[in-house]
């Protein structure tokens, strides 16, 4: 069993296997189940992330009222052909976008790892595959990819916002994406890990700040640049650039950082974001309370 | 390792927006409905922490209660477990409280009816991993990610052994085991996790050791 990133990458690349496929014959080990067994449970997620993402991209809008649509009027973007920043990369954008609208609006999602960070994953997946045409048992290699460097996060840090922050949420999702991506397109293990060190060190220090305390502003966007940060990141591991910090140690930075961020600012809706003038007086709307009695 | 399935990362399947307020939050309810064995005629819900400041933006109060009424995470009528629940007569009572808890996901469910009461601690540690830290005034911890037995048993010597010797001889395995009490000498409560379902007629069978006063099983 692999304790941390490194045991990881050295487990996929001693005995020449991919880092999905080390993480399929744990949970194999794990669970006491067959690889049928195992590849079914990852296949019925997959259907659910797919039917987020077309959900999302149809339009929905949250209770609240302060989400939904933003996929709808990227994807038209895209359409236009104005975009700068590319395509791909705005068509991933809008599909995690897609996916953490559907979960604003209490619709059916797959928490990866969480389900305020859960369009990251999904949101790359479906943007990547235009590209590099994975059969299905590829797209569910993708998550178990995903799934591996998570596990490692979560084991030894934290995928909590309320322990963690968003590092910890949105910042392991892009981390567990951009190694995922490198393996589908054909990167080694080692840069898979690169691509997670690269990513996870540029959410390093990211608040938990929802407004009103709901899993919307600003989670939905930042599930947005987190999958704008893996594309990037698994660019720049497969150009073989690498991180000088270890990915096993920027996991561990992200921990203390997490540790030391003060309560305000861990998912409790007391500072950041969630503290601004603005912030106070949607959340005082939503509920229907006035200002001046909160606090 | 606190976690040690790849469906813990990617999963679970769930209605939103929270894995840790909502989805954990349904487990946590889910649990104390299972221990109590019934449905409730009344439950009373303390929010801690960031559940206390949260719980309404996340519908975290809706998904515990959903869970009570034994609703799973992905279960639809999560979103209107309040009606359900009344519609079921059960009366449902809503605390934030201020006390400072170690985990800042934790919630306190009591859930009663005219023939007994459940009083339960449980944290949602991410991810929708929940652990029950307290059940009945005696410290535990338990996932909910194993089947398990809890036995309510005399504080004597003999106990624990009559209980894993009556285990052992229906070729029952042991993944984890902890004991609890209160005080020297009165109850004490055994928490058993194990690796396969348990019978009922297992059960039958440990409650009618002399030092065993009360068993539940939780099954997967």
């Amino acid at each position: 069993m692999f304790r941390n990133v490194a045991e990881l990458v050295e487990l996929a690349e001693s005995s020449g296997k991919k880092i999905s496929q080390v993480m399929i014959e744990q949970e194999m080990h794990v669970t006491n189940r067959s690889r049928e067994e195992v590849l079914a449970q990852m296949e019925r997620n997959l259907k659910v992330m797919e039917e987020a993402v077309e959900k999302g991209l149809k339009g929905v809008k949250s209770h609240s009222g302060l989400t939904g649509g933003d996929a709808v009027l990227l994807q038209n973007y895209i359409a236009s052909g104005r975009s700068l920043s590319g395509n791909l990369l705005l068509d991933a954008v809008s599909k995690a976008v897609a996916t953490n609208e559907v979960n604003a609006a209490m619709g059916t999602i797959c928490a990866t790892p969480t389900a305020g960070s859960a369009g990251v994953v999904p949101g790359t997946l479906f943007a990547v595959q235009e590209k590099l045409n994975p059969t299905r048992d590829e797209k569910i290699s993708f998550l178990f990819t995903s799934g591996a460097f998570g596990f490692v996060v979560a084991n030894n840090a934290s995928i909590s916002g309320a322990a963690g922050g968003c590092q910890a949420e949105v910042g392991s999702a892009s981390g567990m994406a951009a190694a995922a991506i490198v393996e589908m397109a054909g990167g080694t293990p080692s840069q898979c890990a690169e691509a997670m060190a690269i990513t996870l060190k540029n959410m390093l220090g990211l608040v938990c700040d929802p407004v009103a305390g709901l899993v919307e502003v600003p989670c939905v966007k930042r599930n947005a640049m987190g999958a704008a940060n893996a594309m990037v990141a698994a660019d720049m591991a497969l150009a073989g650039i690498t991180s000088r910090i270890p990915c096993d140690e920027v996991i561990d930075a992200m921990y203390k950082i997490g540790q030391t961020m003060p309560v305000a600012l861990r998912e409790t809706a007391q500072g950041g974001l969630a503290a601004t003038p603005t912030g106070r007086e949607l959340e005082a709307k939503i509920f229907g309370f006035a200002l001046d009695k909160k606090e | 390792m606190k976690y040690k399935s790849v469906f813990d990362i990617i999963g679970p399947v769930m209605i939103g927006p929270s894995s840790s307020h909502t989805a954990g939050a349904a487990r946590i309810g889910k649990m104390a409905r299972e221990l109590f064995g019934r449905e409730p005629k009344w439950a009373t819900i303390s929010f801690y922490g960031s559940f206390a400041k949260t719980y309404k933006g996340h519908g975290t109060d809706v998904a515990m209660i959903g869970g009570i009424m034994n609703f799973e995470t992905d279960d639809e009528r999560i979103i209107n477990a309040f009606d359900y629940a009344k519609k079921n007569k059960i009366r449902v009572k809503i605390r934030e409280e201020e006390a400072v808890t170690d985990h800042p996901n934790t919630a306190r469910i009591m859930l009663g009816d005219d023939e007994g009461e459940l009083e339960l601690v449980g944290i949602s540690i991410g991810g929708g991993k929940i652990e029950i830290i307290e059940l009945n005034g005696f410290e535990l911890k338990l996932s909910g990610h194993h089947p398990a037995i809890l036995v309510v048993h005399d504080d004597r010597f003999g106990a624990i052994a009559a209980v894993s010797n009556l285990l052992a001889s229906h070729q029952i395995n042991i993944g984890h085991m902890d004991v609890s009490r209160k005080e020297v000498g009165e109850v004490a409560l055994m928490t058993i996790e194990v690796d396969q379902n348990i019978d009922e007629s297992v059960i039958e069978a440990l409650k009618k050791l002399p030092e065993v006063t009360q068993v539940t099983r939780i099954n997967d």
